[in-house]
Parts: structure tokens; C-alpha cells; sequence
């Protein structure tokens, strides 16, 4: 049913998971909507809702209460999608590494396409990261 | 009405149609663009809507399990064949329009409410908590819009009424008559600062009836997680986007028939199919500037209002507003002769 057409990865709507981050990852996919980065003039928006949304920014290491709630919205979110996973948290655990409350990392729970790692990732890393995204979804569209 | 008529009718349905579409969609991207600027960003490239409606119609069409399933896929249909219908009624330029002479104003208000009550229908039907809140916003936001507007346009077709009286056979108020006949220069002095509060109050409703900034608490990203279309996704969302962006440019449209209906081929002096094409370049382009000024300018300038703030704004101080403008159209035929023979 889904098919990734050539003006898929020029318009991808982002919708932002916080599963348990410090809050240092989300001021940083803020700050690359800001004038002084300004990602929609590659077609990215912040959307409110997973139904309305391609690219799920999945920030924190996954804590035991949201783990449910991260596969839930990953499963909301209609085909095609691609995850990123911003900040070295969702790889390692990062400064919460082995606390009792964890459950990640997060590619154990949905998988994950690219990962933007940093404490936290800076918003060049964040616009890196949806660059080698729109790489991913080319080869894919290439296979079909 | 032969045959001849019959087909002609049909192709240029699909003519305002094609080029409404394409319009509406370029008009979302020019908006997009300025609103970038003004908050010093760069913004997307003009064709952006293009590319979202491609996009969401690659897209999965999610149906939500606690939905209705038949009234959650017709709403979008609904809102956008609504919203279609509204530029059939809207004369291009010095072209009139497909529907000239079968609905006037009042119709055309009427029309105007139906996108917005899919929109609702659709917040319900889809089964969500955050839709139907979205929906119960939403009918409270129509309830207050559309006071406001009717006594504006009560004021409009009482002045065009007075210009011809009592002719059956005269579509009194239908939007080519407020095209042929200059509002401004049928009224006195009292006249002209009413139709001037009438119009500032219809580009500010204008926001309110297109569920932008300000008056965006049905849809309201940060809150309620965008509210009606809060389930909607896929192809639901694309018909939803584009009826939203039909709607700005028929809104924008009624507002330049009545307010605006200046040509320029009689400036330059060319007629015939040039003539027309010119003037449909004019019209866009007046569309553009009243949404500059009702949707631009506003939502890069103020946050979003709470519910009860949207209501007192617009039954209150946007109603009296249109009540005073109403009386100074309504007292202009005794006064502003009274005023012309004191000032000279």
C-alpha cells in the first residue's frame, strides 16, 4: 500500500518522543527549527500527532513506564517512517547507564534507522542525521 | 440551456477546479514563505504544499479501531467537495463565475460553515479524546464566527437591495453584482466608514473561519495534539489540507468581490482573452495581499487565544463592530447628503 514517492523525503513531518530524556536532546531539536538553523526550509515540521508523521525523534534511554508507550506510538505512525534516534542515551544509557528503571537500549524496542549520537547531539548532528535518512529512503525507493 | 451550455458548463468546472487547486496549494507556499521571513528564517521553497500532498498520498491510510469507519473516511470528502464548491460561486476577475445567478451571499455563508462542520464530524466520528475535544472547540468557534459575518453581509445586501429595488429578475445580492457595482461609490461619507468597519472585521473573521492563529483552539498543535485531525492520516489528511487551502483562497475571493473588484484591462486598454487572463493574474494577486493582511500578518504577530477569549472576541467586540458599521450603512442615505450641504 505504501509507496515512497520522490516527494516523500523532501516533506517529512517529524513527531518528537521523549522517553525519559533529560530534556538536553529536546531544546536541541528546537533549537534546529530556530531562524538560525531553520530545518523547514528542507520541509521538516514538528508535527503534534504520530498519525501525521514520517520521522519519529526519539529522545532519552527508555525508562520501564514509557517502553510500552514508545512501541505504541511507533505503531501509530503510518508506513512509511523512518526512526531517529537523537542523543547517546537511546544507544548506551549514557549517564543513566545500568540504572534500575531502564529498560533500553532503545533499538531493543523499535527498530531504529539512524542514530544521532551526543550529550546531547548538537542541531548539526540532528540535520546530519535526517540527511542520512533521506539516503536510507533513496535506496529504499531504488529497490522497488 | 442546450447542450452547447450543458458541456461548456462541465469543462469549465474542471478549468476553475485545475487552476483553484494549483492556486490555493501556491498561495499555502507564498504564505509559508512570507511568514518564514518575517521571523527571519529562510523558509520552504514555494512548491512545499505540492510536495506534503504528494507525500500524504503515498502515505498509509490509517482507519482508528475506535472510529467510525464510514463517516471518519466521508468527512474529508465532504470538506473538501464543500470547499470546492465555494470557487465555483467566486467571479475570476472580469470572467464570471461557473454558478453565477443560482446563490448569492447568504448561500455563499452557508457554504462557507459546511468545510469547517465535516471538519467536525470527522473529529467525532474518528473516536479519540483529543478529536473531540478538537470538535467541541471547533463548534464553539463556528457558533461565534458566524454572528459577526451575518450581519455584516445583512449590511451588504441591504445596501445592494437599495440599488435596485423591488426587480425580481436582478440577482440583488449575488457576488457579480457586488463585482459590477463598487460598494465604495453607492454610499456617502457614514456609508463608507461603515463598509470600512465591515471589512476590517471580515479580514479578521477571515482568521477565525480558516482555524489559524489566534483562533486555533480546535486544531491547537501544543495542546491537544492537533485536535480534530488528531487521527486522521494518509489520504484523509491530504483531502482535509487541501479543502483548508481551497477555503483561504475562496475566503480571500469573496472578500476581493465585494471590497475589491478592480480590473486593470480597462488601465491598460486590451480586451478579449487577454484581457481576462490579466485580470485573473490581478485577482490572485489581490487574494494574496487581503491574506497577507487577515492570515499572515496576524499569526506571526500574536499566540493563540484560549476558548473563551475566541468566543468573547468574536460575539462581543467583532459583532458590535459590524452592528455599528450596519447603522452607519443604514443611516448613510439621510446623513451624508445632510453633511455634504453643511460642508458646502
Amino acid at each position: 500500500m505504501a509507496k515512497l514517492t520522490k516527494s516523500f523525503h523532501r516533506a517529512l513531518w517529524a513527531f518528537h518522543i521523549n522517553s525519559g530524556s533529560c530534556n538536553g536532546c529536546d531544546i536541541e531539536i528546537v533549537a534546529a527549527l530556530t531562524p538560525r538553523y531553520d530545518v523547514e526550509r528542507f520541509g521538516i515540521k514538528l508535527v503534534g500527532s504520530p498519525r501525521h508523521a514520517d520521522v519519529l525523534l526519539v529522545t532519552g534511554p527508555v525508562t520501564r513506564k514509557m517502553a510500552k508507550e514508545v512501541r505504541r506510538v511507533y505503531e501509530q505512525t503510518p508506513d512509511p517512517k523512518v526512526v531517529i534516534g537523537v542523543g547517546v542515551c537511546g544507544m548506551s544509557g549514557c549517564v543513566f547507564y545500568e540504572s534500575y528503571n531502564l529498560v533500553g537500549p532503545l533499538s531493543e524496542i523499535i527498530p531504529v534507522d539512524v542514530w544521532v549520537p551526543g550529550c546531547p547531539a548538537r542541531p548539526e548532528a540532528i540535520i546530519q542525521g535526517v540527511t542520512k535518512a533521506w539516503e536510507k529512503l533513496e535506496s529504499l525507493r531504488g529497490k522497488k | 440551456m442546450g447542450l452547447d451550455f450543458f458541456l461548456f458548463s462541465i469543462l469549465f468546472v474542471f478549468l476553475t477546479m485545475g487552476l483553484g487547486l494549483v492556486v490555493a496549494l501556491f498561495i499555502r507556499g507564498i504564505d509559508r514563505k512570507l511568514t518564514a521571513h518575517m521571523q527571519a528564517r529562510i523558509g520552504p521553497p514555494l512548491r512545499q504544499p505540492f510536495l506534503d500532498i504528494g507525500k500524504l498520498f503515498g502515505k498509509d491510510t490509517i482507519i482508528p479501531e475506535n472510529s467510525i469507519p464510514w463517516l471518519y473516511n466521508l468527512a474529508p470528502i465532504a470538506c473538501f467537495a464543500s470547499a470546492a464548491t465555494l470557487l465555483f460561486y467566486i467571479p475570476l476577475g472580469s470572467l464570471d463565475s461557473v454558478l453565477a445567478g443560482r446563490g448569492d451571499l447568504v448561500l455563499l455563508t452557508y457554504l462557507l460553515l459546511l468545510p469547517s462542520l465535516a471538519l467536525t464530524l470527522g473529529g467525532f466520528a474518528s473516536g479519540s479524546p483529543y478529536a473531540t475535544v478538537g470538535a467541541q472547540r471547533e463548534m464553539v468557534t463556528m457558533v461565534s464566527y458566524e454572528f459577526p459575518i451575518i450581519i455584516g453581509v445583512v449590511a451588504l445586501a441591504w445596501q445592494m437591495t437599495m440599488l435596485f429595488p423591488f426587480d425580481p429578475n436582478l440577482y440583488a445580492f449575488s457576488l457579480s453584482a457586488f463585482s459590477a457595482h463598487l460598494v465604495w461609490a453607492e454610499v456617502g461619507l457614514f456609508g463608507w466608514v461603515g463598509l470600512a468597519l465591515i471589512l476590517f472585521v471580515f479580514l479578521l473573521v477571515t482568521t477565525g473561519e480558516l482555524a489559524k492563529v489566534p483562533f486555533d483552539v480546535g486544531e491547537a498543535e501544543t495542546e491537544i495534539a492537533g485536535g480534530l485531525l488528531a487521527e486522521y492520516s494518509g489520504r484523509n489528511l491530504a483531502l482535509f489540507y487541501l479543502g483548508d487551502c481551497i477555503k483561504a483562497v475562496a475566503m480571500g475571493g469573496i472578500i476581493v468581490a465585494i471590497f475589491f473588484p478592480f480590473n486593470l484591462s480597462p488601465l491598460l486598454s486590451i480586451s478579449g482573452l487577454q484581457a481576462n487572463a490579466v485580470d485573473l493574474l490581478f485577482f490572485f494577486v489581490k487574494i494574496i495581499i487581503v491574506l497577507f493582511f487577515s492570515l499572515m500578518l496576524i499569526r506571526v504577530g500574536v499566540a493563540r487565544l484560549k476558548i473563551n477569549q475566541v468566543v468573547d472576541v468574536q460575539w462581543f467586540t467583532f459583532s458590535l463592530i459590524c452592528i455599528v458599521g450596519l447603522l452607519l450603512v443604514w443611516v448613510d442615505p439621510w446623513l451624508s447628503p445632510v453633511l455634504g450641504i453643511l460642508g458646502g
